[in-house]
Parts: structure tokens; sequence; C-alpha cells
């Protein structure tokens, strides 16, 4: 977009780390990748280089709950993204400790380095990651560091302090790594690659590194009876914790706990690179001291031998409680100031990387004195995420499913181009060359869609193709018959030889859309009843005190969280239909009194 | 906040006429025309003043402290002899005192609504319940009014949400360890709330023809004493009857409590063949009103005409059985003989149907649920079908749980707003 950026990190050989498991997308995550590449962010691109086994995952399913993962090669990772970004325009790295905020009154104007010198800047944009405050644990060993073997931000954390913002403690943590060569692959079960990879950016064809398999094991009771007996010992239940971990990530020590009655859970074992033999066990991440992780290491089938090569950790950290924030991750009461990333409560390299581009372009803008570049819950998962931190704010780290979007099935890894790139056009964050191959794509597409919506056939000629259908003498067009389960674009050769034209890809693609149309039509009805209540705006100084009706709990959330909208209101955890109508009658209440 | 203040009873010379006052400043108005406010919630005797100190009436006042009243605001009860002098008169003195004016249409309500003392469905019963006039109409209001609806709506919502869950399990954690098969939990789920919505749904039509009345039409050949019997029926000459054929040119309706029911009975024109071009409209139109009736009552002298407007439940009568010799299915209006007897079988028949009425009472309900049903429906058709699609069963489940948010105003609560308070009159 043209404006001139500085990226300030304690050091540059740690851009592209990758320190939790070494694999991008998912289910949800594999959305918000797809998402950041229709924006041209470089995570797609960069993992498709990276990718060393790649998965679609929920295949057998429909198409809108289908997620591209990859495990990635974090060396190749770490070295794509540095050169992506060494190529990136207006972009200046600079290393260093940013210890504090220039401030002008409540405004931040820039950064100060611990050594004193200062950076001016229009917008700033805060990522800790796990820094702010950061305590890591193994067993009942503990010490300030942001992640292995980095200090953590206690100056900038006493001047968010000073900002007074609501802020809350989070806990994440990792498995051991184990050294592949010391693994008795031979008794394992593989996971192979998908025969067919798929990538995450529009861009990429096919990967472009070797592709391996995963190993899969499981723990046995024998593991749980080390776990259990050691239970004192672990930094999280011998109390050394306090901070709130994810339900659907737990620790070892959590599973074993929590689901008392299983006598199994499974492991991957995921290879971390093609040019070394570490291996990440995803599924037994853990905060017991190193004697006892190797103890049930080794009780584990395949892993008898296993050397440790690095003992898991638990890291504790604050956040900021995201409901701070506006839609465009601005921090409301600090004007200037940007969060991305996990100091706003999310978990995951997708969730941070999605926010860095809201906040990015809206840093950008704002500087511009621009109008803000919105996202919201029927355009995109970015949409979703940003509208659950800011009005819901997090329990415990947040992370994307796509049972969060409600109008999920318009909202595709499969359009994500279609829903954003022409977003990114008008913003002017998106490139020529990406530019260029969306035009052509989408030429392709309108020009397919245009022939089958106008062809029309009649019951006859589909059942003389081999189509079954009602005899209804109901003439349908190619989209509605594409709509039937067992039709592709193939079958309908015999009718027009023309669709031979049709790349696969296009033909795919119009597939899917077919599949949806009936649904996505009935969600735009609802979406249209979502906009109506989005339209319903709530003044900032609204006063919920004066609503005699509303319980103090919901008075105090709603305080807290002042929604814009009706729409956003009813969002918030424990609101009620009865509430919402108060909030509604006394708003137009108030605005009687105002016109009067 | 200003104080409103309204008339309570209907306008019109009436035994005792209520003006009910609500807001904060109801000791000013207590002050100014009777002195201090009497203990909360006791009947007191008090002399009212005009604004001359001159005495405008005996009332008795009752006072309900903010917190405990309808409104949930401090509400101030006159209960003033009912006269039209009186009340205007202490309607005019009370718009004189600052900070007071008169309600508009739905304001008492649309503050307890505010106040929390009322959910949506609670207010829309409210209407219901202040426009019965029967016993069975005063019951199905009644149970809406106390929350039966809105709880019912949150139960099913509930399972729903729990269904979806299970169904968000099978999407978003397929690559992790899933414990057992969810698909019979699930499919119970949404069979049952489908079947409940179901039921729901049948009993509407019999739940707005509690609200509206049931029709029961009087179907006869010319001059077989059709409009005699609706006259016995009505206790009064509703429809005028002569001794020529063909009178009674267009319907006549009269409505009446059978036993607790709103039941309105159609005198159809006399059904026969005809030139008469206007009293051919007239047959058509009866035909119509009859067919479309809850039940129908023949009377016959001797043959039965027009079978083909019988349906089941059907009551078939000789006519005038006052004269010609006497039998078990004779009426007549005109001595009254077998009229208690008619009104006993349509009481037991209606009153049977009756049964059916639901808590939908209202045609948005109706059509909230319907919805509902509908993607169940269509839920349960694709699970039946094919595994494979979770995402579309969720779809569909998601929209059952949207047209419940529709329901109770959980969604689109504008418009549910708009459409309760544009029924609303005032002073209620």
């Amino acid at each position: 977009m043209g404006g001139e950026t500085a990226l300030v990190t304690l050091s540059r050989a740690s851009i592209g780390v990758m320190s939790c498991n070494p694999a991008i997308g998912g289910l949800g995550k594999g959305h918000l990748v797809r998402e950041i590449d229709a924006l041209d962010g470089v995570m797609g691109r960069v993992a498709d280089r990276a990718g060393i086994q790649f998965r679609l995952l929920n295949r057998s399913k429909g198409p809108a709950v289908q997620g591209p993962r990859a495990q990635a090669d974090r060396k190749i990772y770490l070295t794509e993204m540095q050169r992506m970004l060494a190529q990136t325009e207006h972009l200046t790295i600079i290393e260093g400790e940013a210890a504090d905020f220039r401030m002008d009154g409540s405004k931040v104007t820039g950064i100060v380095f611990a050594c004193g010198r200062e950076l001016a800047a229009r917008s700033v944009i805060l990522t800790t990651g796990t820094f702010l405050r950061g305590v890591i644990h193994i067993g009942d060993v503990s010490r300030p560091g942001g992640r292995m073997g980095d200090p953590p931000s206690l100056r900038l954390a006493e001047r968010i302090d000073s900002f007074a913002l609501p802020l809350g403690r989070l806990k994440t943590g990792t498995p051991p790594r184990l050294n592949g060569k010391t693994i008795n692959w031979s008794l394992l079960q593989e996971q192979p690659p998908d025969e067919d990879p798929v990538m995450f950016s529009f861009m990429s064809s096919h990967p472009s590194v070797r592709q391996v398999s995963c190993g899969i094991t499981h723990t046995n009771s024998r593991t749980h009876d080390i776990i259990r007996d050691n239970l004192s010992r672990s930094a999280m239940y011998g109390g050394h914790i306090e901070g709130i971990g994810p339900r659907y990530c737990p620790s070892i020590e959590d599973k074993v706990v929590r689901f008392g009655e299983k006598t199994s859970h499974q492991i991957f074992l995921e290879p971390e690179s093609l040019s070394d033999s570490v291996i990440y066990p995803n599924g037994i991440s853990t905060s017991l001291p190193p004697d006892v992780q190797e103890a049930y290491v080794r009780s584990i089938v395949g892993l008898e031998r296993a050397e440790i090569l690095q003992p898991g950790y638990a890291i504790e950290y604050d956040y900021v409680d995201p409901r701070a924030l506006d839609a465009r991750l601005a921090v409301r009461e600090v004007p200037g100031l940007f969060l991305a990333g996990q100091i706003n409560g999310t978990t995951g390299y997708e969730e941070a990387a999605a926010q860095g581009l809201v906040a990015g372009l809206n840093a950008a803008l704002y500087a511009r004195d621009e109008e803000p570049a919105l996202f919201n819950r029927t355009d995109s998962y970015i949409g979703v995420m940003v509208d659950d931190l800011t009005t819901r704010g997090v329990t415990e780290p947040y992370r994307m499913f796509t049972s969060r979007a409600e109008f999920r099935l318009s909202l595709r890894a499969d359009n994500a181009d279609q829903r954003l790139t022409p977003r990114g056009i008008e913003l002017g964050c998106v490139g020529p060359e990406r530019q260029r191959i969306f035009d052509s794509k989408m030429d392709r597409l309108n020009s397919a869609r245009n022939r089958l919506e106008t062809a029309r056939y009649t019951p006859r000629d589909l059942s003389g193709v081999g189509i079954s259908v009602a005899q209804d003498g109901t003439r349908r067009n190619g989209m509605q018959v594409l709509a039937f389960p067992d039709v592709q674009v193939e079958s309908l050769i015999p009718l027009d030889a023309d669709y031979r034209n049709i790349d696969p890809e296009t033909a795919a693609q119009l597939k899917r859309d077919a599949t949806y149309a009936s649904y996505i039509a009935r969600q735009a009805r609802d979406v249209e009843m979502l906009r109506r209540d989005e339209g319903v705006a709530i003044p900032p100084g609204f006063d919920y005190e004066q609503i005699a009706g509303l319980s103090n709990e919901l008075k105090a959330k709603l305080s807290k969280a002042r929604p814009e909208t009706i729409a956003r209101a009813a969002r918030i955890d424990g609101m009620t239909p009865a509430a919402l109508a108060l909030i509604l009658v006394c708003l137009r209440r108030s605005e009687r009194t105002r016109s009067a | 906040m200003e104080t409103i203040f309204a008339l309570s009873t209907a306008q019109g010379k009436a035994g005792i006429a209520v003006i009910r006052v609500s807001g904060p400043d109801v000791s000013v108005a207590a002050k100014a025309i009777f002195g201090d406010l009497p203990p909360p919630r006791i009947a007191s005797r008090r002399f009212l003043v005009d604004a001359n100190g001159a005495r405008l009436d005996e009332a008795i006042i009752i006072y309900f402290p903010e917190g405990a009243s309808f409104t949930g605001e401090s509400v101030l009860e006159f209960q003033t002899h009912g006269s039209q002098a009186v009340a205007s008169a202490l309607l005019s003195r009370l718009g004189m005192l600052p900070g007071f004016r008169a309600a508009e249409p739905g304001e008492f309500t649309r503050r307890a609504l505010v106040n929390g003392r009322l959910d949506l469905t609670q207010v829309e019963a409210l209407g219901d319940l202040l426009e019965s006039e029967t016993e069975a109409q005063r019951l199905q209001s009644m149970r809406v009014f106390s929350g039966e609806l809105a709880e019912t709506a949150a139960a099913w919502r509930e399972r729903l949400v729990r269904a979806l869950a299970l169904l968000n399990v099978v999407i978003d954690f397929s690559d992790e360890e899933i414990p057992g098969n969810v698909y019979p939990d699930l499919r119970e789920a949404l069979a049952s709330v489908r079947s409940s919505l179901e039921a729901q749904i049948s009993g509407y039509a019999i739940a707005e023809r509690i609200r509206a009345g049931f029709e029961v039409a009087i179907v006869g050949a010319p001059n077989v004493g059709k409009s005699t019997l609706l006259n016995a029926l009505a206790g009064r000459e509703a429809a005028i009857t002569s001794e020529f054929a063909g009178t009674t040119r267009d319907v006549i309706e009269v409505r009446m409590d059978l036993g607790g029911l709103p039941v309105t009975f159609l005198d159809t024109a006399g059904l026969r063949e005809t030139d008469d071009v206007v009293e051919s409209i007239g047959i058509a139109r009866g035909r119509a009103r009859a067919q479309a009736a809850d039940l129908r009552v023949f009377l016959r002298d001797g043959e039965l005409d027009f079978s083909d407007l019988v349906q089941a439940d059907d009551i078939i009568l000789r006519a005038k059985a006052d004269i010609g010799k006497p039998s078990d299915d004779g009426i007549s209006g005109l001595t009254g003989l077998g009229v208690d007897a008619l009104i006993r079988r349509i009481g037991s028949i209606l009153g049977e149907r009756a049964q059916g009425g639901g808590l939908a009472i209202r045609a948005r309900h109706e059509a909230a649920m319907r919805r509902g049903e509908e993607a169940l429906v269509a839920a349960l058709a694709v699970l039946d079908e094919d595994l494979s699609c979770p995402d579309v069963v969720c779809e569909e489940v998601q929209a059952a749980v949207r047209a419940l948010d529709c329901l109770v105003g959980r969604i689109d609560v504008e418009t549910v707003l708009d459409e309760i308070f544009a029924t609303f009159c005032l002073g209620k």
C-alpha cells in the first residue's frame, strides 16, 4: 500500500521461527491462510514452499468444511519467510528491543528502544506473542522467558499497565522434541501425505520439496500411571501455573486427569525438517520435569529408546482483553496503538497472521487518515475472528474453527479469493502478479458459469446422457443440473462438447457453487436480517445503567464490550432476547427524546 | 423520565373508573390531589381535589412502590366513580402537573418490558389476555403470559444447540479421536424437537380458533327454520325471520360464548336453485361460508339436501320438530325443543378440538415454528441419506435455531417489537 514500515525485532534471525508445532493450516485455520493469501499475505506461499506433507482435512465431507493443512519444514519456512520479507518494498527490519512507546498525551507516536533511541511513527502495532511477562515452566522449575532462549519484555509490560487495559493470563505448552533416529518406526502406523496435494496459495500449483509421512502411536495405561504418579511435580498440577490453557489442545496431564476412563491417546510423530531428524510428538505437550518426560515417553510403543532433544515446557503470558479493541484491532483508549496475535488472547500462527493483516491494513489507513478496512462475519473468517475477539473476549486461548462461522457454506477456503481479492485490489495491498492471476481465473469462471446458466435441458435430454432426473417436464439450466449429487461438469460433455474446454479447477469450483446454491440463497436472507440488526447502531456513550430491567451482570458486560450495534450486542455471552429488547426500546426512547 | 397516566378502564359510564399513573413523580400527583402517599398495596379512601382545592371526587387509592408494580416503576391507581366527567377532570388535573403527560398506546406495557417485568411473548399474550372474552381464550393467553412459550422455545433451542455441538465435533475435530458414533444421539435430538414443533404448529389452527372464534354454519333449504333456530340460540332477534323463502339474503352472524368457547353461528342464505341474480350471489356466498366453517348443523325437512357439504362431526337434525311426530333428532327453534341438546353437542365437539390448542398463539409464532420445522425435516432427510454432508445438516439445524431466535426476539428484534406494539391500545 506504499506506507513506509519498520519491523522491529529482538533478533532478525528469529523472524519465521515456528515455535510451536511445525504445521500450518487445518480446519478453520486453513480457511484463514487462504484469506490471508487472497489479500496477498505471504503465509500461504511460504507454507507451500516449505510443505513436506500436505493433507486436505475432511476430504470426504462437504467442500465448505475441508481444511488444507501442511506439515512444514522449519528451516525452509524460516528461510523462505526471510527471503519474502527481504523482497518486500517499503519494509525496513530493525534489530533492537522496543522497550517503551513515544507518547503525545494519550496518543502513541512511535517507540523507544532499550538503548534510549526513538523511532517516530503515525501508528504502531504491538505483537508481543508470549513475551509479555512470559514465564517458562518445566516441572517445578520456572524462569522468566518469552520462548525457549529468549528474554521476556518486562519494561513494555509496565508501560502497558499504565494504559490500565484489562489484562489476563493464559498458558500454552509444547511437547518434548525427539530424535527421529532413536524411534523404532517399524512398529508404527504410517500417515502418508495426500496423493493429490492441495496448496494454500491461489498462486501455487504443487509442492516444492519431497513429501514425507508422519508416524502414529498411542499412549497406554503405563504411560498414564507414570503421569498420574508424578502429577504433583507438574507445573500445572503442582500449582505453579495460574494461566488458563486451551480446552481443545490439552496437555497430556490434562488428558489423563480429565479423561481418566480413556486408556490411550493418539500421538502424531511429525518430522520438523527434511534436513534433520527432529520429531515433534503432537499430542503430549507437558510441563512435567524432564526425568518424568523421559519415563513416560519411553513407555510408548516405538519410543522405547527415544532420546529427548529438548524437554517440553509450559509458558504463561499476559494478554490484553480484546474487548478493549475496536474492529480495526486498535486500542480504543490509546490512539495510534494496534495489537495483534497472542497479546489478544489467540493461539496459532494462522490466527496471529490474520490479525497482523487486519492491524497492518488499518494502521496504514490510520496513518493516512483514510477510512478503516473492516471485515465482518458475513464476508470472512477474519471478520468472524475479529468480531468474536472484540465483542465476546476470550476465556481460553482462541483458536479458529469452522463452527465459529455461521455462514460457513459461503465462507469457503476455495472461494476466499473471490470473497477478498477484489477488496485487496481496492485497498492496494494486492500485487500485480496476483491481480493478473485472479482476473484470468474470474474470466474463465464467469464464462463457464454463463454458458451453464444459459443452457436449458429437458428431463429427456438429461436421461439421454445417463443423468437420472424426475420426468417432470421442467427445463433445468446447467448449474441446476450440476447441483445433483452425482453430476460433474464432465457428465454434461455429451450434451455440449464445448464443456470440454472448461479446465478442471473451474469445473470443480462451479460444482461447489452449484452444490451450495440453494443454501446460500437462504443464507443471504439471514445475512439480510443480520445486516438489519447491524444497522441499528448503539451510540458510544449509551448508558446501560439506566435500563432498570437489565441484570447487573449484563450491565457490566455491556459497559465493558460497548457493542456498536444491536447485532454485536446479541453476540455477547449471556445475552438474552429480553435484554436485547430492553436495549432496543431504550435506544428508541432516547432517539425520541433527542428528536423531540 | 416522564410520569405517564391514562384511563385504564373502558370509556363511558360504569360503576368505577381506574386511572393509572406510573413514573418517578407519583408522589407529586398524590400531594397535589389528595395528600401523602398511602402505605403500599393498601386500598385507602381519599378525597380528591382539583387545582383550586375544590373537591373533585371521593376515591380509593392504591400505591405500588417501584420494583413491585406492573410497570416496575412507582404506580398510583385512582379508583374513582365511573363518571366520564370525574375521569376527564382527574386526567386534566394530572396533565397540569410538571413532568406528567398522557400515556401513549401500549406505553405501560412497554415500560413493563423495559423494566424486565415481562418478556416479548408475555407482552403478546397480555394483548390477548386483555382481549379475551371467553374462558378458553383466557386460559390460552394465560399459559403464554406465564412464560411457557419462551421457556419451551428455550428448551428446544438448547437441544438443537447441543445437536450442533455434536455435528461440529465431527467436522472440526475429524483429525482427532471422536468418542463413539454421535449420529444416533443427533438423530434423536433433531427428531424430538421436530415432533414438538409439529405438534405446536398443528395446535396453532386451534389456538387461532380460540382467539378469533369457531364458526358453526346452519345449513338447510329455504324456510326450513334456520333463522328461527339462530334466534333461539342467541336468545334474541338477530336474523330477520319471515314466512317467505329467501328472506335471509346475506350471511347473518351471531357471536356467543358456548361453554367458555367463542363461537360464531352463521345463518347462511337458504340454499336452493334460483334465477334471481341477487339471491344466487347470496346463495354462493352462503355455500362458501358453510364449507369453510368449523362445523355445520344441517336442518332437513324430509330428505337431506346439500349432502355434498357434509363433513366429519357435522350435525344433521330434523327441522320444525314442533309439528309432526316427535323423534330424537328433532329440533324446533320456535318451541326451543332440542336446542339445549344441540348446544351441548356443539360444545362437546368443539371443546374436544380446543384441547389441541398450543403455545403458538400468533401468526408470527406459527411462521417461525414452521420455518424451524421445515429446516429440521430437511436436516433429518440429509442425515438419513448421506453421512458425508455434516456441513449441510449443520446449516439446516442452524436455520432452525435462527427461526427459534426470531420467535423469541433474539434476532430481528426490531421487527418483532414493531409488530407487537402495533396492536396495543391506550392504557394497557
